[in-house]
């Protein structure tokens, strides 16, 4: 176990937890963030998906000690009033069916779209790719994005 | 307007001494705080809540509570029941806050997700619902204003005396109607009067989703929660030995780690419990990554188990079966499968004579279909929640079959079924694995032994090696074709481990002079379940496909040929128990004839069509590809669909949506082998599901208009999909594909 003061969502945050625990663990059982999701443990699925300085990592790999001073932003402070442009579109469209991947496919797209602002079909197609949806909200996920991007 | 009498329902109206106060469901106080925040549009809450029934509540302000009783798999049903009360209710949607219900017998009918049956099964039911607590609340206003009840209308949560101007809206007369006894006779509207069934709403929990708020299994906690894990065998065939806990137990945040057994001798398992797996370890500790980790050091002994026989409850009866010893390997069940495929099957129909048809023909074609395990990999892993006590058991999580495990809890935990609370959390998909709750057994165990509040999680290797498969299938089907290219006979003979796909009373039975239909199963000790359209999962590929065969032999457009046989359905159906409506098949295939330009639009080149009718429901698709550096890329899909009365149309289209990629994900992809009964794939690496890239560019979907009663859509647009899919994959490649996932042969 070792103290680690960590930057999420704009708070300062410390936790004691053993340095190889990942993220994904640290948010969900440590810091009462649930919306980072647990689909496979290793960064195949991109359930866990959170932003580390702005670029889209995935948490379940990303070890609690190698994180540093690093912003971590998690679906949780994506806006303060659940605003942002890519909920909004999520919303506009009526993306989610189940709902488990959606925190994940949406902080991937956050990423994609701060690198990437004007993406075309294929490169929103290529960006997601590692987001796996179950229930095969493919097709809306990428009108939800270029609804957003639009809107930028 | 229909008066319909509401005795054969009244156990919805009993007034639950579980809905009282704001505090609707026990200790569930995260789930209630998180419901009243973040609806898109924000409704002041009331300072008083009246409970007019079991399915809703009314606040003195007008806002009104319905309580969604099925589990909420992604098929949105937690939208769309409350639409139905809120309808009959006659209230504005925006003033509608959606809560999940508990499971409660006493109230609800059917708490289930599974068979597409939600809203096909409950339509009359929540209209009921509804409609009886709009009646009472015009009964409160007649006496109110002292005028009879007749005079009084109501629209969109406003009552209304014309006569005299009066008016009040639900809010002022809630507490007054909350008093009055159920009414033995309502009103339905009529369809015409509908005001939100027919028109999209959003889904209820859209907001909390992309803003991430808890909401499902995985995310339930509670103050003093342990977490834990099970280690279960690594190859079906075997069971527990012995195991050494001395190094995990010294790990940090370790409580425990103790041998469970999830089921009493003499306890006859039901078709919801599992039996490949009984004795498991548990590992219980503080936090999630810690007992992940202990868990690498716990050392586990298992040895392989003899034939034996097993006594299970049965639909009716109890049952004797046989679970075979042994580990099992694709390449045994391969081998297993042509054999049997070249004896004899069991006789399920036959019409005519068929073998006469067959000895006459100038033209036999005969194909062999193939397709193998698949496990269900809904999201959000396997988990659920368990506080066991002396008198008492809560369980929070996510469970497609609460009433059945319910049981399964009550004989395994010696509670009766009243000390038993069950609640739902959403469920990060289902697709069936969720029916075989298990993991909730487990918890409770875990639970008792630990005399704690418990969580119970899977990780996504734990799940997917766990079992509950959809088999592995084989069929042979063959057509009788005379000298004029007529078809006259048509034979299929559907196999499989440790199940067949066989459904022998569907199209094309019923259509043809002379058919024959046979079933085999190879025995197994390797646990199946029900997955997402069971049965028809497999057999609308193979037939569909080999109907596409049949037709170019024939030198049949195959829209027609299905068409031609489908009206010989209608006008002089052979035999009686064809289990589907001739017309309305007949009505998609046309419709999607009609919006896709088959035949017409010369432009499309490699395109497929299919047809299926499964969970009542009716599917045609016509799927186009395109070539792309020589590699086939789905470009668009139309679906055709008779689902009757469509409740919610944008929601509809999602699901079709869903179930159209995820077709063609299980039929080009999915895929589970076993070597000495270890299961070869056990996470997103090895065990491929379709991603954005290979999702269709786009989905046109379209519905037969009709006043039919709602029937589902969860499972019906699956199957067909694959059919088309591989319809036109020959068309853009030149071959046939027989054997999936089709990645593999194309």
């Amino acid at each position: 176990m070792a103290e680690f003061n960590l930057k999420v969502n704009k708070k300062e945050y410390k936790v004691d937890v053993d340095p190889s625990t990942p993220m994904l663990w640290v948010l969900r059982d440590h810091l009462n963030l649930v919306g980072t999701k647990f689909g496979c443990g290793i960064a195949q699925c991109g359930a866990c998906t959170i932003l580390l300085d702005g670029f889209a990592v995935r948490s379940c790999i990303t070890f609690v000690d190698s994180v540093g001073d690093k912003e971590i932003t998690t679906i949780e402070g994506l806006s303060e009033n659940g605003d942002h442009p890519l909920q909004q579109a999520w919303i506009e469209h009526d993306v989610p069916q189940c709902g488990y991947c959606q925190s994940g496919q949406i902080m991937n797209a956050a990423g994609l779209l701060k690198a990437n602002p004007h993406p075309t079909d294929e490169e929103i197609e290529s960006a997601m790719n590692g987001n796996i949806c179950r229930c095969g909200t493919y097709t809306r996920i990428k009108k939800a994005i270029k609804t957003a991007a639009n809107s930028q | 307007m229909t008066i319909v009498k509401t005795q054969l329902n009244r156990r919805s109206f009993i007034k639950s001494s579980l809905l009282t106060g704001g505090g609707l469901v026990i200790g569930f106080n995260w789930l209630a705080a998180a419901c009243s925040t973040n609806t898109s549009k924000p409704q002041a809450i009331p300072d008083e809540w009246f409970e007019i029934n079991g399915y809703l509540k009314i606040g003195e302000n007008g806002v009104v509570t319905i309580m969604s009783p099925n589990p909420e798999i992604g098929q949105n049903v937690k939208t769309s029941m409350p639409m139905i009360v809120a309808e009959e209710l006659d209230v504005d949607w925006k003033n509608v806050l959606v809560e999940q219900a508990p499971l409660d017998t006493a109230i609800f009918n059917r708490q289930l997700a599974g068979g597409s049956d939600s809203i096909k099964q409950s339509w009359n039911g929540l209209r009921i619902a509804g409609a009886s607590a709009r009646k009472m609340l015009k009964d409160a206003a007649a006496k109110k204003w002292n005028v009879p009840v007749d005079e009084i209308t109501t629209e969109l949560g406003v009552l209304y005396h014309k006569n005299s101007g009066k008016k009040a809206g639900y809010g002022e007369v809630a507490s007054a109607a909350a008093q009055l006894t159920v009414p033995k006779e309502v009103e339905l509207k009529d369809l015409k009067d509908f005001k939100i069934i027919g028109t999209s709403k959003k889904n209820v929990d859209g907001q909390k989703i992309v803003t991430g708020q808890p909401l499902f299994g995985l995310d339930y906690k509670k103050e003093g929660m342990l977490i834990a894990m099970i280690v279960h065998p690594p190859a079906f065939g075997m069971k527990l030995k012995s195991f050494d806990a001395t190094d995990a137990k010294a790990r940090p945040g370790v409580k425990d780690v103790f041998q469970i057994k999830i089921f009493n001798d003499d306890y006859k398992p039901q078709w919801c419990d599992t039996t490949s797996f009984t004795e498991l370890v548990a590992v219980v500790g503080n936090s999630t990554w810690e007992v992940m980790s202990a868990r690498e050091y716990l050392k586990v002994e298992w040895e392989t188990f003899a034939d034996h026989k097993l006594a299970v409850a049965g639909w009716g009866a109890d049952q004797i079966i046989s679970v075979p010893g042994g580990l099992e390997s694709t390449a045994d069940h391969n081998s297993k499968m042509t054999d049997a495929a070249a004896k004899p099957g069991k006789i399920e129909r036959r019409d005519g004579n068929p073998e006469d048809a067959f000895k006459k023909a100038a033209k036999v074609i005969e194909r062999t279909y193939t397709a193998p395990f698949l496990a269900h990999t809904p999201m959000e892993p396997m988990n659920f929640f368990a506080e066991v006590t002396a008198d008492k058991a809560v369980l929070v999580g996510p469970i497609q079959s609460p009433e059945f495990m319910e049981k399964t809890l009550a004989a395994r935990l010696g509670l009766p079924l009243e000390k038993i609370d069950i609640q739902m959390t959403r469920m990060g998909g289902g697709f069936g694995r969720r029916l075989y709750g298990h993991f909730m057994v487990e918890a409770a165990l875990i639970s008792q032994k630990m005399n704690a509040p418990v969580k119970l999680i899977y990780s996504r290797e734990d799940e997917i090696t766990f079992g509950i498969y959809r088999p592995a299938y084989h069929a042979v089907y063959r057509a009788a074709l005379d000298a004029n290219n007529n078809l006259t006979a048509f034979h299929v003979k559907m196999g499989g481990v440790p199940e067949n796909a066989l459904h022998a009373n569907r199209f094309p039975a019923g259509a043809l002079d002379n058919y024959l239909a046979e079933s085999w199963a190879i025995e197994s000790n390797i646990s199946v379940g029900a997955m997402r359209a069971p049965g028809s999962n497999f057999n609308a590929v193979a037939e569909q496909s080999f109907l596409d065969e049949v037709a170019e032999a024939m030198g049949k457009d195959p829209i027609q040929l299905r068409l031609d046989l489908l009206k010989r359905a209608k006008e002089k159906p052979v035999g009686e128990r064809n289990d589907y409506d001739a017309a309305r098949y007949a009505g998609v295939l046309e419709l999607v004839r009609d919006k896709s330009g088959w035949g017409t639009d010369a432009t499309k080149k490699n395109r497929g069509v299919a047809a299926y009718f499964c969970h009542s429901s009716y599917v045609a698709n016509v799927l186009d590809i395109e070539l792309v550096n020589d590699e086939p890329v789905v470009q668009k899909v139309y679906a055709a669909i008779d689902c009757g009365i469509v409740v919610n149309p944008d929601a509809a289209i999602n699901m079709t949506e869903g179930s159209i990629v995820d077709g063609i994900g299980q039929a080009m992809y999915g895929e589970l082998t076993f070597s000495k009964g270890q299961p070869d794939q056990n996470n997103f690496d090895s065990y491929r599901l379709i991603r954005h890239m290979e999702a269709p560019k786009e989905i046109e979907v379209h519905f037969v208009e009709n006043e039919i009663d709602p029937t589902g859509l969860g499972e019906p647009p699956y199957p067909p999909v694959m059919g088309a899919l591989a319809n036109a994959l020959y068309k853009a490649t030149g071959k046939r594909l027989y054997n999936q996932p089709f990645s593999k042969s194309s």
